[in-house]
């Protein structure tokens, strides 16, 4: 089958490929146009380079196996992602995070966006010709990912957000590094607001191109950032406000003309409305309900399997989930859900209940099972309203599950908006849009 | 003064009593079943004010294998003034599995068909352009159809 731009084509036109390969269509989308001179007369996108049959895996693996796929959804705030799933499960099983869980989630979810915001916009920046903004803008991110890679133990591929709560606590440490990281970042903010929002060769090639208006952006079914740059004021944390959102006090940034200074704009104005909401996290996250020292006294594993032979061991055992020294006390504050959650490591190894519970959760047809029925659950992610569509038959495996991707629909009105533009004005509109390949193609 | 959800419902079931199912209400999201044919008409009744449901939000197929209606389409919309979700359902036959395009109606669609089409091989009447979305030309199958295999694999294809 030809392609449309091949139908379409007309005479003394030049058709012309940008991409797959090609750096600024990062990696994963091929860009066909249809060129007089430099004037784009037609365009046509096709994708699937990235395609993993994300949806397909879903249905053969469990609801407890599925986390990690989502890390691999949006692969720079993986923990939206990770957030999203679970909430719909939790949605379904009807249960709820403690409060302390939940604040954690709001305070990594909302360093995420800025990771992504600063993601997205480095590479915008870059592909304009401004080296030392991308620079700035993965400084401010390693700065993030410290606290992420101390709390989740890893800085991409993180499944830290577990059915009923989170996976560990904050290391005892976590207010400093969060300090140091909202400082940074807001000085690498002001330093890139400096070198860009007034910069005249950025403001050429963004200001006033590939112009979206509003009735054009609800048609395509755009949300997030990209919708709020148009003039529309929807954000899922507003309108139908998850986790404690409600209780925190922050503002939407809005655009006025919808092109692709505006989305860079609302970017950058909406990083600073997260770190406010973590400086208020950091306010109001309730106490742990435990020390947050992490335990080094205790029997070795290995000692407290003998001892259990004979009686239950008094004292407390050195391993845990996470490695750190037991996290038995800290559950309460953390998790939530008896039947969903991973027993403490302890309890497992040494005593029935424990033991049990942990092969109730892995053992295949057991495990996590929502009752039968569908839900639908979206929460903000980097790009926009990332929804989950899961359909349960009873089973620990879903029947259906399907994944709204917002990038999917910001991508789809490429084709229309660069038309008329110049080949040049695709790479910051492509840019301001933060595709993401593993989002896009699933 | 907004219209709340109760009646949004309603209306709906008065105008269309004929082309209405069933309505259900799971984990607290609304669920239309409607007819199939029903469904052009419905969307543009809802687009309008002062219901506005102007967004799509998404649409998705799921498969039921072993059912004479096989194929079950799955499309959510949005109102941006109302602030509500709904959710309309229509069943398809296996050997008959073609339902009228939205993509006069939203833009996205053509893209959210063509993943339709492309992952579950339901045919959309009036698109434009209905061609696999994230499988290549000359694809066989469709893949999240539940009796296409997990692990099958389709032969290398030649450089085009």
């Amino acid at each position: 089958m030809k392609y449309r731009i091949q139908q379409e084509a007309r005479e003394g036109t030049m058709l012309i490929n940008m991409g797959p390969s090609h750096p600024a269509m990062h990696g994963t989308t091929r860009v066909m146009l249809e060129l007089d001179g430099e004037k784009i007369i037609n365009c046509e996108l096709e994708m699937g380079y990235l395609h993993r049959g994300f949806e397909k895996i879903c249905e053969n693996k469990t609801f407890f196996n599925m986390l990690i796929y989502t890390d691999r959804m949006n692969y720079v705030s993986p923990l939206i992602n990770n957030t999203g799933y679970v909430m719909t499960l939790e949605k379904m099983l009807g249960i709820e995070a403690p409060e302390r869980a939940q604040y954690i989630r709001v305070i990594l979810n909302e360093f995420s966006r800025v990771c992504d915001h600063l993601t997205a916009l480095a590479a915008m920046c870059m592909e304009c010709g401004a080296f030392t903004v991308f620079l700035y803008m993965m400084k401010a991110r390693e700065y993030i990912w410290d606290l992420m890679e101390q709390t989740t133990g890893a800085r991409m591929t993180t499944s830290f957000i577990r059915v009923g709560g989170v996976r560990s606590d904050f290391p005892s440490d976590w207010k400093k590094t969060t300090r140091i990281a909202i400082d940074e970042t807001r000085k690498v903010l002001k330093d890139c607001h400096g070198l860009m929002s007034k910069n005249k060769i950025f403001l050429n090639r963004t200001r006033d191109v590939a112009i979206v208006t509003s009735e054009l952006a609800i048609n395509y079914g755009w949300t997030g950032p990209c919708l709020r740059s148009t003039g529309v004021n929807y954000d899922v944390r507003k309108a139908f406000p998850y986790l404690v959102y409600d209780q925190l006090d922050f503002e939407i940034p809005l655009g006025e003309r919808g092109d692709n200074f505006d989305r860079y704009m609302v970017r950058m104005q909406e990083m600073e409305q997260s770190l406010r909401m973590v400086e208020q996290c950091m306010a109001k996250i309730p106490r742990p309900s435990s020390s947050s020292e992490p335990v080094t006294k205790g029997l070795e594993p290995a000692e407290a399997i003998k001892a259990s032979r004979t009686k239950k061991p008094e004292e407390r055992i050195k391993l845990s989930p996470n490695l750190e020294g037991t996290e038995k006390e800290k559950y309460p504050g953390i998790l939530s859900g008896k039947k969903y959650i991973v027993p403490p490591k302890e309890d497992t190894y040494t005593n029935i209940e424990g033991l049990i519970s942990h092969f109730k959760l892995f053992m295949s047809g057991h495990g996590i099972r929502p009752p039968k029925g569908e839900a639908y659950f979206a929460v903000e992610g980097g790009s926009g309203e990332l929804g989950f569509y899961i359909i349960s038959d009873g089973t620990d495996k879903p029947y259906r599950l399907h994944l709204r991707a917002p990038c999917l629909h910001i991508v789809a009105a490429l084709e229309e908006i660069v038309r008329g533009n110049y080949l040049a004005d695709i790479i910051p509109t492509f840019g301001s849009m933060n595709m993401i390949g593993g989002e896009l193609d699933r | 003064m907004a219209i709340s959800k109760e009646k949004i419902l309603e209306d709906l079931k008065q105008k269309f009593s004929d082309n209405i199912l069933d309505m259900t209400v799971q984990f607290g999201d609304d669920i239309i079943h409607i007819k199939k044919e029903a469904l052009l008409d419905i969307v543009n009744f809802l687009k309008e004010d002062p219901y506005a449901f102007t967004m799509l939000l998404d649409l998705t197929c799921v498969d039921y294998q072993g059912e004479e209606e096989r194929f079950e389409m799955v499309y959510h919309l949005f109102s941006l003034s109302l602030n509500q979700r709904l959710r309309f359902k229509a069943r398809l036959q296996q050997n008959d599995c073609k339902i009228v395009s939205l993509t006069p109606i939203f833009k996205n669609a053509n893209w959210l068909e063509r993943e339709v089409y492309d992952m579950f091989g339901v045919h959309f009447a009036g698109h434009p352009y209905l061609r696999r979305l994230f499988m290549y030309d000359g694809f066989e199958g469709h893949p999240l159809r539940k009796d296409y295999p997990l692990r099958k694999q389709q032969p290398k294809i030649h450089l085009r």
